[in-house]
């Protein structure tokens, strides 16, 4: 019989993947950026922990979150800079099971279908890690599965 | 490579500003020992003096929901009503209590626990009795023996018929200490 994982205390949460998601920003904006870009981590998962319908993924979860804090981090310190290929280099950890079917999407609804059909959560918590609503994630999923389904049959 | 202190700290900071945390706790230094005290928005939530978070995250999460994190400022009040009290300084809490997910008779039972005086000793025979169930002295024990904030909801002032202290769940040295402090005995 199948269970839910339980979701654990945030405290456990927090002390178990703080250290990776500090890793990945330092990486992604350097490390004088990184302190802010972790907070603002921290509190999107916080904001979104009590709305969670299990606890499985919560790492690729978390590291998704900071892949688009980090995103808009960067997006705002250069308006032009390339999205597409920022979101590609770094997202192993939370791409790695459809990383080579999505590879071409746009970040955001690259995140979306990954963490839709690669790991079965809920709008709420994916719009959690794209910091947009739950209305947003949902059409950022679809329209990159429609956009799949072209690139697949062109 | 770790998370820096300074960053913890603002991080923990922000969530307890912007209401995100549903139970909020940290480990307090007392003349009893560390005390683990957690407290919702509702008010104080639970003192223990089984201080490894691992045994009291889960139960905080039932209580309260799954974004408990420790939080100084959460426990700010808490902290400064009960460093008064061990100096002597406060005979009543002024601190809101938050008694969610207890039955109903525990509830009862501590209200009128709350209003035994500081000072000053009661029996579980008659605390049963002032809540209408004056046969239930055993079930009082009980409520007493898990009351989620002692010292606050002050079971170490709840003796035996005979006046024997009986027990304490952090121990009898803890409950003879108390009670010294508050000048009884």
């Amino acid at each position: 019989m199948m269970h839910a994982v339980a979701i654990p205390p945030f405290e456990h949460f927090y002390e178990q993947h703080r250290v990776e998601v500090l890793r990945l920003l330092r990486r992604r904006l350097g490390a004088e950026r990184a302190d802010d870009a972790f907070q603002e981590t921290f509190l999107r998962a916080l904001r979104a922990y009590r709305r969670l319908e299990h606890g499985e993924h919560l790492r690729a979860w978390v590291l998704t979150i900071a892949q688009n804090v980090a995103l808009d981090a960067l997006r705002r310190a250069t308006p032009t800079a390339e999205l597409v290929e920022s979101g590609a280099e770094d997202s192993r950890p939370a791409y790695e099971e459809l990383a080579a079917l999505t590879d071409g999407l746009p970040p955001k609804e690259r995140a979306a279908v990954v963490l839709r059909y690669g790991y079965d959560l809920s709008y709420d918590q994916i719009a959690a890690a794209l910091g947009s609503s739950p209305n947003a994630a949902r059409q950022a999923a679809s329209t990159g599965v429609r956009r799949l389904r072209r690139s697949v049959s062109s | 490579m770790t998370v820096s202190p300074d960053l913890d700290r603002r991080f923990r900071e922000a969530a307890f500003t912007l209401d995100l945390v549903d139970i909020g706790f940290d480990v307090l230094d007392s003349p009893i020992g560390p005390l683990f005290v957690a407290a919702s928005a509702r008010g104080l939530a639970a003192i223990s003096f089984q201080t490894d978070p691992e045994d009291q995250l889960e139960r905080m999460a039932r209580i309260g929901g799954p974004a408990v994190l420790r939080s100084p400022r959460s426990v700010e009040g808490a902290r400064r009503e009960l460093d008064e009290y061990f100096a002597g300084r406060r005979r009543i809490f002024d601190l809101a209590l938050d008694l969610r997910a207890l039955p109903a008779f525990t509830v009862s039972v501590l209200h009128e626990l709350a209003r035994v005086p500081y000072g000053e000793t009661t029996t579980y025979g008659a605390l049963a009795a002032r809540v209408g169930r004056p046969k239930a002295a055993r079930a009082v024990g009980t409520v007493m023996n898990r009351n989620r904030i002692p010292i606050v909801l002050p079971c170490h002032r709840v003796v035996g018929a005979s006046g024997d202290l009986v027990g304490y769940a952090g121990g009898l040295d803890r409950k003879i200490t108390l009670l010294e402090l508050e000048g009884v005995r």
